[in-house]
């Protein structure tokens, strides 16, 4: 690949590239603070339901019998088809679905009885999905001790393979993918289920793997090479380990974006989110988390910790 | 440095490839959708099974697979349709007596069978069905218990002649007791620490008021919900068992909360109605020889007929507490606690009834259909509940007994299940359904289609990728990626995972992030390759110069699965859990079986030239 013969000062870009994430940043928390987050049904609790005409069917139509029916704040959308409908109904409608969940009333008969006009319209309930407001709430609350706890040991083991100017300059890359990629989320106004927060978490491992990946020849560089400065250095790491980076992005893409355009539309948040974090993450690996380490004055001396030589291990 | 590896390293990838491609093999064979027929007391023979097939004939549902084995038939369908259909007319076409069950018929062979091979079964979200996910009113069981409490203590008081203000239960868990003088509460105190080793005290002077606050310990109340979930978990598992529903998933998730999914299931509201029904538990004395027919009732125990007098000398709801432990000598038993009300009662009955058999019914309501044919041909169905009643304890009654009593005599297992049992006809708390998902079993198909077409289409174009890019060792890589796919479907098998959705798309995830090991090696190969190094020389360099990298990198990915592991549920489970294998196993192949196979290709001779693509 031509790329690798000609080596690039990616050191160069560090400022503008910097100043342009914390730009990202700040315009993504912003966004969450203004926007918020359009949170799914897995958080915000509710009702979901996918009904499934044998006809096309108006929404227009769909949302009068279900204000008819007592339930006034009820959602309609299209969904894939002009035969299917997502009715979305908040937690706090009228009709208090926490108790209709407990009563022997299924909600979807008491839907789907709504829902028929007599006309001999075909119904059917392809899905529906009741969340109660505890349990959104607590998933909430977990989803986010999640994502620290993640960041949290990442940091830990960086700090204890490498150093800890490298766990914190890869923390710091982490929260810049994901702040800026819930930013997305939140700018865009895409919805967050629980499937999306899944990403996150992968996204911080496909990432971290990065960053790791970028380090580790940082690390190698620093205890090989006699001269020159870590500016230096750390610009011939990333050369190296550029072309790696790009097909392993390149690779992962392919699968996601398999993903995006053939999945279906109930995985789209999760694709879409994977696709972004993926540029994200392999982005802040060069421009976040190498650049912190040069701004945190990393040095020769920050790795000249005993550690046994790995050249000849008796790997496989 | 010829690149060679000792022959056991080639054996050990040759079996575990062999050992992937055997545990794998099982999800080749889809089951088939099948009802399953039994009778209330006698075999289903060759008689009813031509009754059956004659109706099922006669209204053109296709059918197949026939067989009765071990006292119950099979009838297997083609199509999920076919099978419900199929079920409606069996249950006509038998009547009453008989029952039905939706069942999946294994297709694999006898031999992947006879080596516990099994297949990984698939998530509501691909299969259609409900998922409920319950919630344990923890309160009221402590409400309950302390209800119990007070009237003991008030008991005993009594009994004791101890003069009280005021006895009564604050809130759910705070028993306060008020008496005119100090005398009168050091006594009470006394008595109750002797009766109840699990109330705290407290004193309390307010005036001429002289207070004891009661509580349980946090550990108690800990300990309480750990039983009282067990309980309505069991509870739950007999009554899904009653749904006649294949692979029936019964969780316990967090403290309080207990998940259901029953696949294929489309009629929520018989769901629910089954799921919200309480059990009870009644005390029985053995019918005395020679008594009337009408005044017992005959249950099977343990292969032995048992006849059980109708009268009942207790009522379940009069336990307060039941645990399995053992006793002084190490010997399993059944700790069973009453409500002083129930011990009083006990111990009269008990105390004239030394040497008889005492027995412990429970009784459950369940639902069954039966079809009625009009005049006009008009099918009916008619859903009435029945009583299932089942004797769960037959021991004779050695002492009068009190409060506290022991069922003794039994093993581990046996004591452990029994106390469950208890536990579920008497301590069962209320539930509250939380969380509801219905899915049809069209759009499992819609998600099964597309998630295989973009596991086809992303796995197609990252071996096209790496073939261009990286020529033989691309090839070599390819092989490894289709082994660790093997490999991860193998153990997910094993470990009989669920697959979801989410888990599809781990696949497809690890497929892309999985050629990245690979990737570092061949990079690091090419590298050493244009400093100079001979080809053999490279291939052993690139291999263990990566191999760190590719740990450390891999072991932060895996931290992060855990974590996700830890805190998902359900569909996110599922991704987590194929993330965490296929990381594992890409290790394995991307280290080990590349290596064996470019050994195979390059090693042990003079190569002038690699290829794997461009490097100068």
């Amino acid at each position: 690949m031509a790329i690798l013969s000609r080596q690039f000062d990616f050191m160069s870009l560090a400022k503008p590239f910097g100043i342009a994430s914390i730009a990202a940043v700040v315009i993504s928390i912003g966004s969450l603070l203004i926007n918020s987050l359009e949170l799914g049904l897995d958080f915000t609790a509710g009702t979901l339901v996918e009904v499934g005409y044998s006809q096309p069917v108006a929404v227009g139509e769909v949302t009068e019998r279900m204000r008819v029916a007592g339930y006034p704040n009820a959602q309609v959308v299209a969904f894939g088809s002009d035969q299917d409908v997502l009715i979305r109904l908040p937690v706090d409608d009228t009709v208090s679905q926490e108790e209709m969940a407990n009563s022997l009333v299924s909600l979807g008969d008491d839907i789907l009885a709504a829902l028929d006009d007599g006309s001999g319209v075909e119904l059917t309930i392809n899905r529906l999905e009741f969340v109660g407001p505890r349990v959104g709430e607590e998933l909430a609350e977990s989803g986010g001790m999640g994502l620290l706890v993640a960041l949290g040991i990442v940091m830990i083991y960086v700090a204890i393979r490498f150093q800890s100017k490298f766990a914190i300059a890869a923390v710091i890359a982490l929260f810049h993918d994901v702040i800026i990629t819930l930013g997305i989320f939140s700018l865009f106004g895409l919805q967050f289920d629980l499937t999306v927060l899944a990403a996150l978490l992968a996204i911080i491992g496909y990432s971290i793997n990065d960053t790791i990946v970028v380090f580790d020849r940082i690390r190698e560089n620093f205890r090989i090479m006699r001269k020159g400065t870590p500016y230096e250095m750390i610009n011939v790491s990333l050369n190296q380990t550029l072309s790696r980076t790009i097909i392993t992005a390149m690779t992962t893409q392919l699968v996601v974006c398999a993903m995006l355009f053939l999945g279906g539309e109930s995985i789209q948040g999760f694709a879409i989110a994977l696709t972004l974090g993926i540029l994200i993450g392999t982005y802040s690996s060069v421009y976040i988390a190498s650049s912190l380490l040069l701004y945190l004055n990393v040095s020769k001396e920050d790795l000249m910790v005993p550690i046994k030589d790995n050249s000849q291990d008796s790997t496989p | 440095m010829l690149n060679k590896f000792p022959l056991w390293k080639n054996l050990l990838v040759v079996f575990v490839v062999l050992m992937a491609a055997i545990y794998s093999a099982p999800n080749l064979y889809p089951d088939d959708p099948a009802v399953q027929v039994s009778h209330e007391d006698s075999d289903i023979t060759q008689f009813d099974l031509g009754a059956i097939t004659d109706a099922l004939s006669a209204e053109s549902v296709s059918y197949f697979g026939e067989e009765v084995d071990g006292g119950t038939g099979l009838v297997r369908f083609s199509n999920l349709e076919d099978q419900l259909r199929g079920k409606a007319i069996i249950e006509q076409t038998l009547g009453n007596g008989y029952f039905t069950a939706l069942n999946l018929a294994p297709t694999t062979p006898g031999w992947l069978q006879a080596i516990n091979a099994g297949k990984m079964s698939l998530g509501l979200d691909l299969q259609g069905g409900v998922h409920f996910l319950m919630e344990v009113d923890m309160d009221a069981a402590l409400q309950r218990r302390m209800e119990n409490n007070v009237s003991t203590i008030r008991q005993i008081l009594r009994s004791e002649r101890i003069r009280s203000r005021s006895l009564s239960l604050e809130n759910s868990n705070l028993i306060v007791a008020r008496f005119d003088n100090e005398e009168s509460r050091s006594e009470a105190r006394s008595l109750i620490r002797e009766n109840f080793a699990d109330l705290q005290n407290v004193t309390r002077e307010q005036g001429e008021v002289f207070s004891l606050e009661l509580s349980l310990s946090d550990a108690d109340i800990l300990q309480l919900q750990r039983d009282t979930i067990a309980a309505n978990k069991t509870t739950i598992l007999n009554r899904v068992d009653s749904l006649g529903v294949s692979e029936p998933v019964v969780q316990q998730q967090g403290s309080n909360r207990i998940v259901v999914e029953l696949p294929g299931v489309q009629d929520t509201a018989q769901a629910k109605r089954i799921l919200q029904r309480i059990a009870t538990l009644q005390f029985h004395l053995e019918a005395a020889p020679g008594a009337p027919s009408t005044s017992y009732t005959t249950y099977e125990y343990q292969g032995q007929l048992i006849d059980v007098s109708n009268d009942v000398i207790l009522q379940g709801d009069r336990v307060s507490n039941v645990r399995s432990a053992l006793d002084q000598s190490g010997l399993p038993q059944v700790v069973i606690n009453l409500d002083a009300q129930g011990g009083e009662q006990f111990s009269r009955v008990t105390r004239e009834n030394i040497g008889t058999l005492m027995d412990i019914v429970l009784s459950e309501t369940k639902t069954r259909s039966t079809f009625t044919t009009a005049a006009d041909g008009e099918v009916t169905e008619v859903q009435e509940t029945y009583e299932e009643k089942r004797l769960i304890s037959h021991a004779t009654i050695r002492a009068a007994l009190g409060r506290e009593f022991v069922i003794t005599g039994l093993s581990t297992t046996e004591a452990n299940e029994l106390s469950l049992l208890i536990r579920s006809g008497a301590l069962a708390a209320p539930m509250y359904f939380v969380e509801e998902r219905t899915l049809g079993p069209s759009l499992g198909a819609e998600n099964i289609r597309q998630g295989t077409q973009a596991v086809y289409l992303g796995f197609g174009l990252v071996l096209i990728f790496m073939v261009f890019y990286y020529r033989i060792f691309g090839l070599v890589a390819n092989v490894a990626l289709a082994v660790n796919v093997l490999l991860l479907i193998a153990i997910m098998s094993i470990i009989s995972a669920t697959l979801t959705l989410p888990g599809i798309f781990g696949i497809v995830l690890i497929v892309g992030m999985a050629v990245d090991a690979n990737v570092l090696i061949f990079t690091r190969i090419r590298e050493e390759l244009a400093s100079g190094l001979s080809p053999q020389g490279a291939i052993s360099a690139g291999f263990n110069n990566a191999f760190s990298t590719i740990v450390d990198a891999n072991v932060t990915t895996l931290l992060v699965g855990i974590v996700l592991f830890s805190i998902g549920t359900g569909p996110v489970k599922g991704f987590a859990v194929t993330l965490m294998i296929g990381i594992a196993t890409s290790m394995f192949t991307a280290i080990i079986v590349t290596r064996a196979l470019i050994n195979l290709i390059y090693g042990g001779r003079a190569v002038k030239e690699l290829s794997i693509g461009k490097y100068a």
